[in-house]
């Protein structure tokens, strides 16, 4: 991580994909403001990916004990429940969109 | 990133990531209509599948019980409450999750804190010591933000703004607070004092409190998303913390995309950003706009619902515009079967849907739509302010300050400059409601005190029901 050419390629990293998700999102109708609030919070649960991570790296460090090994169960069950938690109910709310393309 | 097996998984992981990543930004554009939406959510869906299977692939089995214990109960939680969760309650069930997501974030910055700690190393790398200071604070504003959030659109606290003298004096404090401590962490490259770490974590999470306490619960979906960028943000910033460029890359897409959400939002509500979030709405005079309106409407008119119903009938245009009450009480449906009754009878009937009527934008669209209500019925907020002057009557089912003409003419309201609806310049309002509280930006409403405006008191379902009856009888 010290490595600086490793850095910048993060940070070149970092800057596009502000850039894409600026661009992503245009002209969006008022009636899908809010399924689309929840489909980009469901994905920033790939938190939960970074919790597994440093879980993996806690145990690994053989460092651990009843307290810190809870924290981490509990950064894994946060990241769980924004992952599962933000799709269903975005699902939820888009099921409502077909009802009307269906009867018609 | 260090896969545990051979080459194989070493090559194919970031593949299977970069695939995913495209996934997300597919589903996304998907997203932008309402004819791909669904679709969107589900690339999206396969993303996620991948690259969660990706992860848990590079874990080798280590840890696994922990993970199995917190992917089942993070995920239990999340897909039932999900299930359970009423239509009407879906903006807070966001802010829980996006909370959860901030919390994450925050946690995984302790539980690496810890293992730095105990692995006894003598300072930190400069860029894990920004990272992971900067996402603890950034998730755990969120995280308690959120909460805020959810305990307002639940109505478990007052939606209302939430002030006390002092309050720019506390804020400054705990900012302060904030940056020292944040910047003595970095410098001294972690090797602070273990309490200087948990306070900075305690100031973080009190100013998240803090920050959404003075904001009305009318501007909650704002709010909300805006946190949603937060979290986005912070788990971007995780990922420098735990150099993983999936991590950097979904939640900088969700910053920036979660941003220019924001602000078309308060562009709706035609408010910019700065304005939903500092004026401390509702508190725009310093204290009481609410009372210095008119101290509370006294001289209203009640309504039977057999007079409604002969308006109705003779009428030869009524337009519904329907609000949060018609939500809580799932009253769609009676309204469409009132709207039949009316057309059978030649009644010219239309639905004026403001843009953030309920709440969350779109809300009014999809219970209509629930209940087969014409799409072509549906008017926004220009079509129907056109309908309005040559109305006989409009009927309010349980819309409030969307119709509040003190937005037009008021200058000291705060909602002064919202977009209404022009219900009082049909000739007749009849208003639906429960009581005479106030609506959930917690002002006045002058329409109900106007010579053409009545109300019909009483649950939103069982007073249109009463309606329908009432003209079928006729």
């Amino acid at each position: 991580m010290t490595d600086v050419n490793h850095l910048i390629t993060l940070l070149t990293i970092f800057v596009l994909a502000i850039f894409v998700g600026f661009e992503v999102i245009s002209k969006v109708p008022t009636t899908l403001h809010t399924p689309l609030m929840s489909a980009t919070n469901a994905i920033h649960g790939i938190v939960v990916a970074g919790a597994i991570v440093v879980t993996v790296a806690l145990f690994n460090s053989r460092n651990t004990d009843a307290v810190v090994t809870i924290v981490a169960i509990a950064a894994v069950t946060f990241g769980a429940i924004n992952v599962f938690g933000g799709f269903a109910v975005t699902e939820r709310m888009l099921q409502m969109f077909r009802a009307k393309g269906a009867k018609k | 990133m260090t896969p545990s097996s051979g080459s194989g998984l070493a090559i194919a992981a970031p593949l299977l990531d970069l695939a995913a990543i495209s996934l997300f930004i597919l589903g996304l554009h998907f997203l932008n209509s309402p004819a791909t939406a669904r679709f969107g959510n589900r690339l999206a869906m396969v993303g996620m599948a991948i690259a969660l299977a990706v992860v848990l692939t590079q874990t080798g089995g280590v840890a696994w019980w922990a993970i199995l214990i917190g992917v089942l109960l993070g995920g239990s939680i999340g897909i039932v409450a999900a299930i359970l969760v009423k239509m009407t309650a879906m903006p807070q069930m966001v802010a829980l999750y996006n909370g959860a997501g901030g919390g994450a974030a925050a946690l995984i910055a302790v539980v690496e804190y810890v293992v730095f700690l105990r692995s006894g190393g003598a300072g930190l790398d400069p860029i894990i010591s920004v990272s992971m200071v900067v996402s603890m604070i950034i998730g755990s504003v969120s995280f308690a933000g959120s909460i805020i959030a959810f305990l307002k659109l639940q109505e478990v606290m007052s939606g209302r703004p939430l002030t006390y003298p002092g309050q720019q004096g506390v804020n400054a404090v705990i900012a302060l607070a904030i940056v020292v401590l944040g910047a003595w962490f970095v410098v001294s490259a972690g090797t602070l004092p273990v309490w200087g770490f948990f306070v900075l974590l305690a100031a973080a999470l009190a100013l998240g409190v803090m920050f959404v306490l003075p904001i009305g619960g009318a501007d909650m979906p704002v709010v909300i998303s805006l946190l949603n960028s937060f979290t986005g943000l912070a788990v971007a910033i995780a990922g420098f913390e735990l150099d993983n460029e999936l991590l950097i890359i979904c939640g900088s897409l969700v910053g920036a995309s979660g941003t220019i959400l924001t602000v078309d939002m308060s562009k709706a509500m035609n408010r910019s950003l700065a304005n939903v979030l500092f004026s401390a709405f509702g508190s725009a005079g310093g204290g009481e706009p609410a009372a210095a309106a008119s101290g509370g409407p006294q001289n209203v008119r009640a309504v039977s619902a057999d007079d409604v119903a002969v308006m109705l009938a003779y009428a030869s245009k009524v337009g519904f515009v329907p609000g949060y009450g018609m939500a809580v009480a799932q009253a769609q449906h009676s309204v469409k079967a009132l709207a039949d009754q009316l057309e059978k009878r030649g009644v010219k009937v239309f639905y004026a849907i403001h843009p953030v009527a309920g709440r969350m934008p779109g809300h009014m669209n999809v219970l209509l739509a629930e209940a087969n209500v014409p799409y072509e019925q549906l008017l926004d907020l220009d079509e129907a302010n056109a309908e309005f002057p040559t109305t006989d009557v409009a009927l309010v089912i349980g819309a409030n300050d969307v119709t509040n003409p003190a937005a037009r003419n008021v200058p000291s309201s705060p909602i002064y400059g919202m977009p209404i609806l022009d219900v009082d310049k049909a000739a007749n309002v009849i208003v639906l409601k429960r009581s005479m509280r106030s609506g959930f930006a917690g002002i006045d409403n002058p329409l109900y005190e106007m010579a053409q405006t009545a109300m019909l008191f009483g649950d939103a379902k069982a007073s249109v029901d009463g309606l329908t009856a009432a003209v079928k009888a006729l």
